[in-house]
């Protein structure tokens, strides 16, 4: 389920590139005097028409609060807030739309899940886990609530090309192990984790798994009753939606057990002056006015992907990176970083002395936007004794003359600076 | 449209392969850090001052271009400079990478290479990692200069 599966060529439907570009109305612009190619997907992907526009018909048509209103506006809100709810629950085959948590983004779901799950549940002893190779909003919260419980966190080492040492895990997992929190897809290295194995292996030791999903949904389909985790949490601005919204997805029985996380409106039942009764899932755990726009959004975002094909999609992203793997092979003085052998379409790489920061200005002046950086993953960087890297990222709507202009660019910092 | 040229100019393309006053100054009496969480930039200013006066001057480190040149160009010219000359070049050193007002540079002597950061603001940082912590260390500061 990591990679698509490998059908031959000739009996695919094409996946028609034009029309999929055509989709995205930021791609047809020029930047500096040329024409933007965006390869910083990884960092945040660009909207589709029909992701835009059913966010501007909601302000248009229908803003009104939702849950609340008798009036026929709110109605027409609260059904397409929930069916988005729904959509995306299907799109996660997710058992029950309960398990489907609104939040900000993935950082605010691991949060969550880290205060309203593992606080109350862990103490001195226990013991966390989680790898070298997360985005660091999976290793600051359980940093602090490592620190609020005295539980102690550990981390699964990860090898030269990239890749998790699974057989550190054995090792690692014991009736201490209460958490396995880990990146499914690494977005500084592009590495997909084996995700399964070590679900299964947690499972066995006691412990509950959370996958952080912020790089995995925008590359692969995510099935929760098939990989069984406890939590899985992703980011819908990198799953081509909105920013500001995030899905939380937990088994019904754990997020019933726990505590809400933040105290407000449209989270209780009845609150008199003394006491609360909380509502029902998965409205427990959603204090405030959401973000409707948002939520709607990301189902119109979840149906476009639907309707695309997104497992050619998805191959035809490891065409991508084959073809650019290649072309960075030929430059000499460029080092890929992450070179696992499940990886999805992410190019992080070093160019001799020139630094990161450097290549991404030049590259930005040629049109081509790229990140530059330590990709919000510092221990990854230290890991390979790198102050940061520079990362092209695909998505779909990429094309090869795209990863032409990229390569272009980089001779030409290798021409400046050589 | 913005020529990358004004950016890298060949003073800056050359300070970043070579830099000057680069490496640990035995003799200093003030070290300091400054750190570019955004980018990973990090550098150690060493000093050896004498009463006012900036006597010598180096740095060690890694980080882009734009901010090893900043720092190679900064100890050269901050060599045998006062607290307040160094304040002073701060100050319109400041102004040359954040406006475009007319300035007489004079003064900046190579330093001036850097006024096409101006033009890339998401640079300026970088640029200026170095005098911030100058800054810092000239006024008795130890935690490290971060720029954000």
């Amino acid at each position: 389920m990591n990679k698509p599966a490998v059908i031959p060529t000739d009996q695919l439907p094409s996946f028609d590139i034009e029309r999929v570009r055509a989709d995205f109305p930021v791609l047809h612009q020029e930047v500096n005097g040329k024409p933007l190619a965006y390869l910083d997907n990884a960092a945040t992907a660009q909207k589709p028409a029909a992701v835009i526009e059913t966010v501007d018909r909601y302000y248009r048509e229908y803003n009104s609060n939702i849950h609340r209103g008798v009036h026929t506006l709110s109605q027409v809100a609260t059904e397409a807030y929930e069916n988005a709810r729904e959509r995306i629950r299907a799109y996660m085959n997710a058992e029950s739309s309960k398990e489907i948590i609104f939040v900000r983004g993935a950082t605010e779901a691991i949060n969550l899940v880290a205060q309203s799950f593992a606080r109350p549940n862990l103490g001195p002893g226990d013991e966390i886990l989680i790898t070298e190779m997360e985005h660091h909003s999976n290793i600051v919260p359980w940093q602090m609530l490592a620190e609020q419980t005295g539980a102690t966190l550990k981390y699964i080492p990860i090898n030269d090309v990239g890749e998790l040492e699974m057989d550190k895990l054995d090792d690692l997992l014991s009736e201490k192990t209460k958490l396995v929190a880990v990146v499914h897809i690494s977005n500084a290295l592009g590495t997909i984790n084996p995700v399964k194995t070590i679900i299964d292996k947690a499972h066995a030791a006691g412990a509950k798994v959370l996958l952080d999903g912020a790089q995995a949904v925008p590359h692969t389909r995510v099935d929760m009753q098939q990989l069984d985790c406890d939590f899985y949490v992703f980011s819908g601005h990198k799953l081509f939606g909105p920013t500001g919204i995030g899905v939380l997805y937990g088994k019904q029985a754990l997020l019933e057990a726990m505590p809400p996380y933040q105290g407000g409106g449209d989270m209780i039942k009845v609150v008199s002056m003394d006491k609360t009764m909380y509502n029902d899932l998965p409205h427990k755990f959603e204090a405030g006015t959401p973000h409707i726009a948002g939520v709607i959004g990301l189902g119109a975002a979840v149906d476009y992907l639907e309707a695309i094909d997104f497992d050619r999609a998805a191959q035809y992203e490891i065409e991508l990176l084959d073809y650019a793997n290649e072309k960075a092979a030929q430059v000499e003085g460029l080092n890929v970083i992450g070179t696992a052998a499940e990886k999805t379409s992410i190019l992080s790489f070093t160019l001799d002395d020139i630094h990161p920061h450097d290549i991404g200005t030049i590259l930005d002046n040629e049109g081509v936007a790229i990140r530059a950086g330590h990709h919000c993953a510092m221990p990854i960087m230290e890991r390979y004794c790198l102050p940061a890297t520079a990362r092209a990222s695909f998505a779909f709507y990429n094309n090869h003359a795209e990863i032409d202009r990229l390569f272009v660019a980089i001779e030409k910092c290798v021409r400046m600076f050589g | 449209m913005l020529d990358l040229k004004d950016l890298y100019q060949e003073v800056i393309v050359d300070h970043n392969k070579n830099p000057r006053n680069f490496g640990k100054l035995e003799s200093a009496n003030k070290t300091l850090e400054g750190f570019n969480p955004l980018c990973g930039d990090k550098l150690t200013l060493y000093l050896k001052t004498n009463g006012d006066m900036i006597e010598d001057i180096s740095f060690d480190g890694s980080g882009c271009a734009i901010s090893v040149a900043s720092a190679s160009l900064m100890t050269e010219i901050m060599k045998g400079k006062t607290v307040a000359e160094a304040e002073a070049l701060f100050d319109k050193f400041h102004h040359l990478i954040t406006t475009h007002d007319e300035l007489d540079i004079a003064e900046l002597g190579k330093l001036a290479a850097l006024a096409g950061v101006r033009e890339y603001p998401a640079r300026v940082k970088c640029a200026t990692l170095c005098w911030h912590t100058l800054n810092s260390a000239l006024h008795g500061d130890e935690t490290p200069v971060t720029t954000e």
